[in-house]
């Protein structure tokens, strides 16, 4: 077995950019989320997730020469910013590509999939 | 003494074999860069030996299992490789003579064409595991430096790793699309042009449908490269100018492979469930089946191009079905079609705009579309071909 990190990617302006999805979350959309994390929970694929809020309420710390100092905003300043994500864990890629592929179905939002190592 | 075992002939049997080879060691080892140095080691004991001995009865039997043990022979030279070798051993021990699962290479060609991993370290991969062929071959056929090869294989095989793509045959529901990825990646190999590649391709196509009889757009591709090959010589000139298939001298064909098209072709039109590469099969039978350009039984060729709009509805399929309607309907009808596609950086949507325009005595257009498709065009026979037709138009 192997786990990898689904996150789920949207756009800043909340509707404009292409990875936005094309309709905000309705009912319907809610109801057939939940019916598939219940099914991620009951064939053991699911281990965490969880979802962020706007950017617009990050904050950042950084390395600088005095020691870190904090500011205001995004990581980094993009389009697409990272909305929310699932660890869960697969045979292999494929498991976790069926997963992603059954979410963006229902978001239409693009899913990144990669290996997460975990380290502790 | 020599047994008429040469380099060449090893190295037919190396072509041949080390797919079948590097598939069943990483069926047993689950290493793609082991299974790899493993055959490659078996092929170096094989150079040495086979010239003296003669080739053994089952060349291909014999590499896979030399090879299988120098994988053990290298993995118990490292303390992770002795526990590994635990597991494997004791499935495997009294399996002396190693033999391949006919499945081995499919799941190989699926891991190699799995659409995680990007559509040029399919080909590469694809070409050098199941292939055989060695780096620097692969980086000549595909034009990029031996270095970028290198690295781009080596990425594709640290992704398969780390990220565990499957070394499976997918699920029925999801087999069409993989397949059809797959046959994508042959049809890159073979249109890569060098004589090896082309050859490789056929030779892949033909074990992908042989494994997959149930799927006719397997055989559809091979029968699609077949046909394709069966002009292959009628399409150069001796010193090496390009000939368009209304100018090839017929007699010229390869027509014992014109012969195994059709009968793949007509096998296809059995199973009557019709896919892109069928249709092109097809296509590519009926212009076999013409013993002139003049013969050809057009309406049939635009009636196939109808059918492959439909299930493959891109801008180069269009434009070869306007081709198609020029020879039925004339240069005036094709014509308006191909101004409606949007393929202004292709040389074949120029060359054609050409020929139609040249056929409707617009000659000083058809000259500056021939110049904006030379300019265009991937190769210097294609170049040197569109440039004298700008030159005569």
């Amino acid at each position: 077995m192997a786990q990898y990190l689904l996150s789920l990617h949207t756009a800043a302006d909340g509707g404009t950019g292409t990875s936005a999805p094309s309709e905000p979350m309705t009912p319907e959309r809610q109801r057939r989320m939940a019916a598939m994390e219940e099914e991620m929970k009951e064939t053991g694929a699911w281990l965490f997730s969880g979802r962020l809020t706007d950017t617009d309420v990050a904050t950042v710390v950084r390395p600088a020469a005095g020691g870190p100092f904090t500011t205001d905003g995004p990581f980094v300043e993009s389009k697409e910013h990272l909305a929310g994500f699932y660890i869960v864990e697969a045979d292999d890629l494929d498991g976790a590509l069926g997963w992603a592929t059954r979410t963006v179905e229902i978001l239409g939002m693009p899913i990144e999939v990669r290996p997460f190592l975990a380290t502790a | 003494m020599s047994s008429g075992v040469d380099e060449a002939a090893i190295g037919r049997v190396f072509r041949a074999e080390s797919g079948r080879s590097v598939a069943a060691l990483i069926r047993l080892f689950g290493q793609i860069d082991l299974a790899e140095d493993a055959v490659q080691d078996a092929f170096t004991q094989a150079l040495r030996r086979w010239p003296a001995t003669g080739l053994p009865p089952n060349p291909g039997g014999w590499i896979t299992t030399t090879a299988r043990r120098y994988a053990i022979d290298r993995l118990r030279r490292d303390g992770r490789g002795r526990e590994l070798l635990a597991e494997i051993v004791t499935v495997d021990r009294q399996d002396e003579e190693v033999t391949s699962v006919p499945d081995d290479r499919l799941r190989l060609i699926f891991t190699c064409c799995h659409p995680a991993l990007a559509p040029e370290a399919q080909v590469a991969l694809t070409v050098r595991l199941l292939g055989g062929l060695g780096t620097a071959d692969v980086a000549a056929a595909f034009l990029v430096a031996e270095t970028t090869m290198a690295q781009r294989l080596v990425r594709a095989k640290r992704k398969i790793k780390l990220a565990r793509i499957p070394y499976r045959v997918p699920a029925a529901t999801e087999l069409p699309a993989r397949l059809h990825a797959v046959l994508t990646v042959l049809y890159l190999i073979y249109n890569a042009g060098a004589d090896d590649l082309r050859a490789e391709a056929i030779r892949l196509a033909g074990v992908v449908a042989a494994l997959l009889p149930d799927e006719p757009e397997a055989t559809g591709l091979r029968a699609l490269l077949v046909l394709t090959e069966s002009r292959h010589r009628a399409r150069t000139t001796a010193d090496g100018a390009l000939v368009l298939l209304r100018d090839q001298d017929r007699s010229r064909w390869d027509h014992a492979l014109v012969a195994e098209g059709h009968d793949l072709v007509r096998a296809c039109l059995r199973r009557d469930q019709p896919g892109p590469f069928q249709l092109q099969a097809a296509i590519n039978a009926v212009h076999a089946d013409a013993p002139t350009f003049a013969a050809t039984d057009w309406r049939q060729i635009l009636a196939l191009y109808d059918q492959l709009l439909i299930v493959a509805p891109t801008p180069v399929v269009a434009l070869n079905r306007a081709i198609a309607v020029g020879e039925v309907h004339g240069a005036r009808p094709a014509l308006d079609l191909v101004d409606e596609l949007d393929l202004s950086e292709y040389h074949a949507f120029h060359a054609t705009r050409a020929d139609l325009l040249r056929r409707l005595g617009r000659h000083a257009e058809a000259a500056e579309e021939y110049g904006i498709a030379a300019a265009l065009a991937p190769g210097p026979a294609e170049r040197a071909y569109l440039t004298d037709q700008a030159r005569s138009s």
